[in-house]
């Protein structure tokens, strides 16, 4: 049994986590969620004593009684590793590049002094085997760049659980991966709590992943819990006003209509994608890989295309193309009739715009907003009224004209995505592909995003292209939907018909592996 | 890994043979005449012809540079003509005083620069840092051969413990050779070992900051244990770059300091080769130097993948 | 914003150096061109703050005319290294596994593989050593040195999405470079800009003083420790001063590097991320 008593911790005098309780009892999963900052990463590291410095502390963290507040950081030392495990949100870089992976496993047994070296191995295998990596395909020679995400993350696991702590940490452990490695990460972590009766502290800002791996939820709020539940009583269950629109906001769904259905937008025949891989010869062409392989499908005017598929699937290679940014290599994209290439007029290419995932990667951050919106006036001469466009464009997306003086570093996420949708909306085009708009943004500012979205599609007609890994978000703003994988699309419907009868293998695997939350 | 070796061999390769080109363009197609060149103004035109003669300069710029060539593949590297010897027993005499002075001052820098770089990284931000950012930002602020003239002023003028120039041959024995380098090798060190140190400094605080440190504690490692096990192997790589680059610069300084303290060493040669106008000295002993260069920068890469199993395994 | 301590001293010394320098183009407290024997090897006095040389001139003066050879020598060096390898560098970065941009490293890797004051010697050995052969020999280092820096940048900045919005909005690989690139990489070409005028001003030091660089009559601190050298017996004050007044330039510009990059690159980070 592990209990965290009114733990509060500041940094500075800024206080980060005010009275945090929580009880963590063997072979149960506690789920903290909250949204970015909210206090959920800081509440792990301060129960392992990872904490920053200058961080204070007060409150208590009791393991099976004893507290861990008095223990000096020698004999924290013995307690990390061998009774508190914990696993990270970036598998890609938590482990040691240019160490075995036999040997960062076997170091947690080596370090508690609990084997000789021979012995610590052969438990760093059993534990790999443990977690799904089998010795005769995964040895323990293998180094960390060798393996994927997930198998990485499985790793992670290994090294965490090496020892068979109370209590297992793990911060946002799927974040960083695909969902369809995603849902085999949560079955192995609920496998293995329950399996090593252990206590499992699961972090995230995912709802619908909490929904599925835990059974009690904390709700975390500016370093407070404002609500405990259990995943059964969701959402009704619900009282506090913080952990209501939280989960509202995940589940929203922004009114739209269907659209009627227009003319021929966007045609893609056959479209191919190849690019160079680096070259591996020192004489000789480079390797090339194909990203997109014979894709063909139609847009209409007003339409919404949900495009889905995992990482490296190729969407992204493909909104490229459609961009007129990147030549194919074989068939052929048309924008209302005219053929789209890196070479084509300013005039067509006036017609579709984009919107990026990142809010802080997608402007120059030496250039006002006023200068950043009127960017896309190089297609068209610039008009005399221009910057009477410009504020029109951000009224429209719910900004003021006055924000066109600042810089974009003033602005928050959600703010600068509806810059970006701004700078989109300059050139009145007919089409926008928004390319992960609304992945990196909190659930509750996604939730406007996506009305601001719903609400300029009714208003200007405008057909959007969706590309997205996120099924929940493809499901509220689309009409039609394609899944994409390797290259390929594998399945093409309308949007009710994919979700409710998926026809491809594919398409059911994401499905089933898409973790959802329980409807309102 | 056999793949990795023969494509930084043979890139390597072709470096040398560029270099090969430019130097042979620099020093015997921009002046003109060579012979002329070296003469100087007032030769007489007979002169002039007999020293074409015995240098081969006869025959077109690409025939003269594959028989420069083909005598550096089969070590005759022409011969002096100052001195009137094989300038391949010239270089191969001066390289005993040049060699252990690189070595020397090589080591000296390490294994000064590694452990202070490692202690103010562990003490990042506290007092002992901030005295060795200092004392570094100082060292490599300081010009090797004012401190080679501080030195001689301070330890073998004022305390006359060391002589303040000139080698006695290693046939003096070995202690008193490396006597004679040792104020050499000290100047020679200190700017590449305070370089040296701020890197390995900068180098481990980035490791100490990465994700895979945080696991390390996690598994119960002391913040000691884990920098030992885990972030000095990571720090080492961009550690090992500038080690390999250092040695460039310690043969360009050596070339100075050699003349500071009168060490008959290969940085005088190519000095007094270019005062006397030896081209055939010049060129040949540069390219030497050049050759080194590159020698070193190929065992740098083996070096790496020694420390970095993903240059290792790549394909 | 907290200016670093260290850009303040570093600024504040070099601000000394470099305004006592261009001082020094239209007055000196003495004529360093004039030989005075009888004055030689004054010690500091109210008339000569810093004494006299070996021939009588007024180390102050003269202390102030070197640093105009040594920092403009540099500074030129620093110039040719811009103006060439950044434009070099943000083609081949626009132009990203190109010929050309395969040419241009292999190019930039060549010249490293040269032990840099080696072919600095070998140049001024050739074309005969003057001050502007100087300026060449280190120049010529600068601009790989600004190129590699700067493809490296512009490479990053490329892969922002703001370049890829641009792109979009129709401009083409020269107009972003311009537009975006250069502005977003300018912090680091003034960190790497402070860092080889130090440089350069010890290279130049050292040419000058085997000889190959600034030749007689014009001052430079290379050639003041040169002739210092043989007097280091009876008059050391000769050698120590202009060594000082260079590493004191190198320190400043150096701190100043620091300082900068400390100051901007924080904020480049967080714009970037």
């Amino acid at each position: 049994m592990i209990e965290v008593d009114r733990l509060s911790l500041s940094i500075r005098d800024v206080p980060i986590l005010r009275e945090v309780s929580l009880a963590l009892a063997p072979g149960r999963t506690l789920g903290l969620v909250g949204e970015s900052g909210s206090g959920k990463s800081m509440t792990a590291l301060a129960i392992m004593r990872l904490a920053p410095r200058a961080a204070e502390m007060s409150g208590a963290v009791r393991l099976e009684g004893q507290a861990l507040g008095p223990l000096s950081e020698r004999q924290m030392c013995d307690i990390r590793g061998r009774e508190i495990g914990m696993i990270f949100q970036e598998p890609m870089t938590a482990l040691n590049p240019v160490q075995r992976i036999g040997d960062q496993v076997a170091e947690t047994l080596l370090v508690h002094g609990h084997a000789n070296r021979g012995e610590a191995m052969a438990r760093a295998k059993d534990r790999l085997a443990r977690v799904g990596l089998v010795p005769d395909r995964f040895p323990l020679s293998r180094y960390p760049f060798e393996l994927s995400g997930g198998q990485r993350q499985r790793v992670c696991i290994a090294l965490a659980i090496a020892l068979r702590p109370k209590l297992l940490i793990a911060d946002e452990p799927t974040t960083a991966l695909d969902v369809t490695t995603q849902a085999q990460i949560l079955a192995l972590l609920k496998e293995l709590v329950a399996e090593e009766d252990m206590a499992c502290l699961f972090i995230t800002h995912d709802l619908g992943v909490v929904a599925e791996m835990a059974h009690e939820i904390a709700v975390m709020q500016r370093g407070e819990i404002v609500e405990r539940t259990t995943p059964d009583a969701l959402p009704g269950g619900l009282s506090h006003p913080y952990a209501k629109s939280l989960f509202s906001a995940a589940g929203h769904v922004p009114a739209r209509a269907a659209p009627a259905p227009g003319a021929p937008l966007l045609e893609v025949d056959g479209a191919v994608r190849d690019y160079a891989l680096p070259k591996t010869r020192l004489i000789g062409p480079a390797p090339t890989f194909r990203a997109v392989d014979g894709v063909s499908f139609m847009l209409r005017a007003g339409e919404s295309l949900g495009l889905v598929g995992e990482s490296g699937c190729g969407k992204s290679t493909l909104a490229r193309a459609i961009l007129g940014l990147e030549p194919l290599q074989g068939g052929a994209i048309r924008l209302a009739g005219a053929e789209v290439s890196p070479e084509m007029a300013p005039a067509l290419r006036r017609r579709v715009q984009v919107v990026f995932q990142d809010p802080y990667g997608s402007f120059n951050p030496r250039h006002r907003v006023g200068r950043l919106i009127a960017e896309p006036f190089h297609l068209t001469a610039r008009p005399n009224d221009a910057e009477a466009q410009v504020a029109a464009a951000l009224e429209s997306v719910g900004l003021s004209a006055s924000d066109a003086e600042k810089f974009p570093h003033e602005f928050s996420g959600g703010q600068r995505q509806r810059i970006a949708i701004a700078r989109a909306l300059i050139t009145k085009p007919d089409l926008i592909v928004l390319d992960e708009a609304v992945s990196a943004l909190d659930v509750s500012v996604r939730a406007r995003i996506l009305d601001l979205l719903a609400d300029l599609q009714a208003r200007f007609g405008l057909a959007y292209l969706f590309i997205t890994h996120d099924l929940t978000v493809v499901r509220v703003i689309t009409d039609r939907v394609m899944v994409m994988r390797a290259g390929r699309i594998v399945e093409e419907a309308g949007t009710e018909a994919l979700f409710e009868a998926p026809q491809a293998d594919y398409t059911r695997e994401l499905l089933a592996a898409a973790p959802m939350l329980p409807a309102a | 890994m056999l793949r990795y070796v023969v494509t930084r061999a043979l890139s390597l390769a072709l470096s040398l043979a560029a270099a090969s080109v430019v130097i042979f363009i620099v020093i015997q197609g921009v002046p003109g005449d060579p012979a002329a060149f070296m003469l100087g103004l007032n030769a007489e035109p007979e002169t002039v012809a007999a020293l074409r003669a015995e240098l081969g300069l006869e025959g077109g710029l690409v025939q003269r540079y594959v028989a420069w060539m083909g005598g550096m593949l089969t070590g005759d590297f022409g011969t002096s003509y100052t001195y009137r010897v094989p300038v391949a027993e010239l270089v191969a005499d001066r390289a005993k005083v040049s060699v252990p002075l690189a070595a020397y001052a090589l080591a000296l820098s390490t294994l000064i620069a590694l452990p202070v770089g490692i202690l103010a990284a562990a003490r990042r931000g506290g007092p002992v840092d901030w005295g060795i950012i200092g004392l570094t930002q100082l060292g490599i602020a300081v010009p090797n051969f004012w401190f080679a003239m501080l030195l001689v002023l301070l330890l073998a003028i004022t305390f006359p413990i060391f002589s303040a120039g000139g080698f006695p041959g290693w046939e003096a024995g070995v202690w008193a050779g490396m006597k004679a380098l040792t104020l050499p090798a000290v100047a020679l060190a200190l700017p590449q070992a305070s370089i040296l140190a701020r890197v390995m400094r900068s180098a481990l605080i980035e490791t100490l900051a990465s994700d895979y440190m945080r696991t390390a504690r996690a598994k119960g490692l002391s913040e000691g244990r884990a920098i030992r096990a885990h972030a000095l192997r990571n720090a080492m790589i961009p550690v090992l770059t500038i080690l390999g680059l250092q040695f460039s610069f310690l043969l360009a300084g050596a070339i100075i300091i050699e003349n500071v303290f009168y060490l008959p060493g290969l940085g005088r040669l190519i000095f007094q080769g270019i005062t006397q106008r030896d081209l055939i000295v010049v060129q040949s002993v540069t390219m030497l130097l050049v050759f080194a260069v590159v020698t070193v920068t190929f065992l740098v890469d083996l070096a790496y993948a020694a420390a970095d199993p993903r240059l290792r395994r790549r394909r | 914003m907290r200016v670093p301590v260290a850009l303040t001293i570093g600024a504040g010394l070099t601000a000394v150096f470099l305004v006592a320098a261009l001082i020094s183009l239209v007055w000196t407290p003495y004529d360093v061109a004039s030989l005075s024997v009888s004055d030689r090897f004054a010690p500091p006095s109210g008339a000569h703050w810093l004494g006299t040389d070996h021939l009588g001139r007024d180390m102050v003066s003269m202390l102030m005319a070197g640093g105009r050879t040594s920092i403009a020598v540099a500074l030129v060096a620093v110039g040719i290294g811009m103006g060439i390898g950044v434009p070099l560098g943000l083609m081949a970065a626009a132009r990203r596994g190109s010929l050309m941009d395969e040419v241009l490293m292999r190019g930039n890797d060549l010249i490293f593989a040269f032990p840099s004051l080696v072919i600095a010697i070998l140049i001024t050995a050739v074309f005969g050593p003057s001050a502007v052969n100087a300026i060449l020999a280190i120049g010529i280092f600068n601009i790989p040195v600004f190129a590699r820096v700067a493809r490296g940048a512009a490479l990053t900045v490329w892969s922002a999405e703001f370049i890829l919005a641009a792109r979009v909005a129709g401009k083409g690989a020269a107009r972003i470079s311009v537009e975006h690139i250069l502005p977003n990489i300018a912090n680091l070409l003034v960190v790497q800009g402070t860092i080889q005028f130090s440089l350069g001003i010890l290279a130049e030091a050292g040419l000058s003083y085997v000889g190959l660089g600034a030749q007689p009559p014009v001052p430079s601190w290379g050639r003041m420790l040169a002739e210092s050298q043989t007097l280091i017996y009876t008059n050391p004050w000769l050698a120590v001063l202009p060594g000082l007044a260079i590493v004191l330039t190198v320190l400043g510009l150096n701190l100043m590097g620091d300082g900068l990059r400390d100051l901007l690159d924080p904020r480049l980070r967080r714009a970037m991320r």
